[in-house]
């Protein structure tokens, strides 16, 4: 049993004061900076909550949050069956696991910046591969113009970017469960289908919580491959929030404003992620298969 | 008889192909010549070359900003094992007064959108003397790496049962010879994870990194931007070194393969 000790804290301190200083301080700024206008080489004005009541009515904002809030959802909707399904293709044991461990985890180890650059090569309409394919099954794909191939294709390079994630904390999470489980259900004459539902899933659950909360909160940063592969068009198709923050901030010089949309783009991914975090680390928690501490 | 075709097979060869394509991509662009990149779409390069790789070997700024980066990565990795295993301990052996709620508090600071945060970052770091410096980059990276490390850490600690805590006590151990000489063996594989895992955003992360640096401690993912020649991208360079950035990775990947594939259940946060 654990104990009760609220002398706990002590330990935390190291890691509390490492992080405050990279939290709190500018976040702090921040906060200063969305309450005033903010001109530079002329100064500061105080503003108080106009900066916020100008990114509320933003149309700009609202398109940008809807298209980052429908390219999060979708992502994870892709990225999380996917990982897991390629968590429980992969081999357990030996070289072959070994080598696709190394293989899966390739993506995550390229700069950003490289990821945006290769599928750009990738797909251009005159050098790329992908366009020379779909034009063999008779379809003009092209990036710089069609907005549905431009949107699908940024979300395949972010599946094909993140998917490995969450393969590989699924995988971990999948070797961590032991045979007994198996087992028992083999004995109980469960079917595969209802096994994975009521052995594996629950056991995955940590797993899979960190993993979502992650893909969710890094999926509202994604700028640099976008701006490299698309630029946020045409049009406006793929630029999401953050598209938006760098324009006015680093474009426009805006930091008030810019300021108080991060602020309410913390404010949005918190509760939401704080929702993920409540549904996740409470469901199943009660049941009776979940055995144990996971 | 084991059929080949079954349709886990089928999945994971599209899904390899899928993975594999963009990285043979990568592969052949940084043997092209760049005229070659620009102007053909053959798989294979038709006139194969080294001298993308030989440019990065050769120029000082291409070797120099590798080992920057390798220094930030590292002690990013050991800044964050110091500060996250005590703390992952306290969760994994306590209950205290809002533990469940500051561990939400801690994965929340990863969300700090880039292009705002970054001129408080610059601000802070400059008035603190650290501007353009590893020590700079490395600790706005535990922004990322400390509440993953954290979880991490926890989920082995908490396999491990108290018994062998209090047995120690018994047997006449103060808690630093405990927690050195009994407790760390016993999660090595879990300091391997999340060094791993820390070593994954560190590596990677451009935006800090360029905000935080300007000449002494330049990082390669900056160098790599700035290979804007007079007529554009230095295409296969820029390729070259993206496959060059994968070799520490992967051989970071390869050591902790045995940990990943005995699996983690990570923390009951």
């Amino acid at each position: 049993m654990k104990r009760v000790d609220q002398r706990a804290w002590l330990f935390l301190i190291p890691a509390l004061v490492v992080l405050s200083l990279n939290a709190f301080i500018p976040l702090m700024t921040v906060v200063n900076y969305s309450v005033q206008d903010i001109l530079p080489g002329l100064g500061a004005v105080w503003v108080g909550f106009d900066n916020f009541e100008n990114v509320l009515r933003d149309p700009s904002f609202r398109g940008a949050l809807t298209r980052q809030l429908g390219f999060s959802a979708l992502i994870l909707l892709i990225q999380v069956p996917l990982g897991i399904l390629v968590a429980l293709g992969m081999p357990k044991k030996g070289w072959p696991a070994t080598a696709a461990l190394v293989t899966i985890g390739l993506p995550l180890l390229i700069p950003w910046n490289v990821v945006g650059i290769i599928w750009r090569v990738f797909t251009r309409s005159d050098i790329g591969i992908v366009p020379f394919l779909f034009d063999r099954f008779g379809y003009v794909y092209n990036i710089a113009n069609s907005p549905a191939d431009a949107y699908w294709t940024v979300v395949m390079m972010d599946v094909w970017h993140w998917t490995p994630l969450i393969a590989l904390l699924a995988y971990s999470g999948l070797n961590a469960i032991p045979d007994a489980f198996y087992q028992a259900a083999r004995i109980d004459g469960a079917t595969r289908w209802r096994t994975f539902w009521v052995v594996t899933l629950p056991r995955l659950r940590n797993v899979l919580t960190i993993g979502i909360l992650l893909r969710f909160m890094d999926s509202f940063r994604i700028y640099i491959e976008i701006s490299l592969l698309t630029g946020g068009g045409p049009g406006r198709t793929t630029a999401f929030v953050s598209d938006l923050l760098v324009n006015r901030a680093v474009g426009g010089f805006e930091f008030g404003y810019a300021a108080a949309l991060s602020l309410i783009y913390f404010f949005i991914i918190i509760v939401i992620s704080y929702l993920f975090f409540l549904v996740l680390t409470n469901v199943g928690t009660s049941s009776q298969m979940q055995g144990g501490d996971a | 008889m084991r059929r080949v075709f079954t349709p886990r097979n089928v999945l994971m060869a599209v899904y390899l192909i899928f993975l594999a394509a963009p990285l043979l991509w990568m592969l052949s662009m940084s043997f092209k010549p760049n005229a070659e990149i620009l102007e053909t779409r053959a798989l294979f390069p038709q006139t194969p070359t080294l001298e993308n790789y030989a440019e990065i070997f050769t120029q000082p700024a291409w070797r120099e900003s590798f080992v920057n980066s390798l220094i930030y990565v590292a002690m990013n990795v050991v800044i964050t094992l110091i500060v996250a295993i005590p703390a992952a301990y306290a969760f994994s052996r306590y209950t205290f007064r809002g533990d469940r709620h500051l561990f939400f508090w801690l994965l929340t600071n990863r969300m700090a959108p880039g292009a705002v945060f970054l001129l408080p970052f610059f601000q802070l770091y400059s008035n603190i003397g650290l501007f353009d410096t590893h020590l700079a980059v490395a600790l706005a990276h535990t922004l990322f790496s400390v509440p993953l490390a954290i979880w991490i850490l926890e989920g082995f600690m908490s396999g491990i049962p108290m018994e062998i805590d209090e047995t120690a006590y018994v047997d006449g151990y103060s808690f630093p010879r405990f927690f050195y000489r009994i407790f760390m063996p016993l999660i090595g594989p879990g300091i391997g994870v999340a060094a791993f895992f820390s070593f994954l955003f560190s590596w990677v992360e451009l935006l800090f990194a360029r905000t935080l640096t300007s000449t002494a401690a330049k990082p390669i993912v900056v160098q790599l931007s700035r290979s804007l020649g007079a007529e554009g991208w230095d295409w296969g360079v820029i390729a070259a070194a993206g496959v060059l950035m994968i070799v520490p990775g992967a051989l970071l990947i390869y050591f902790v393969r045995d940990y990943l594939a005995k699996g983690f259940a990570l923390g009951r946060v």
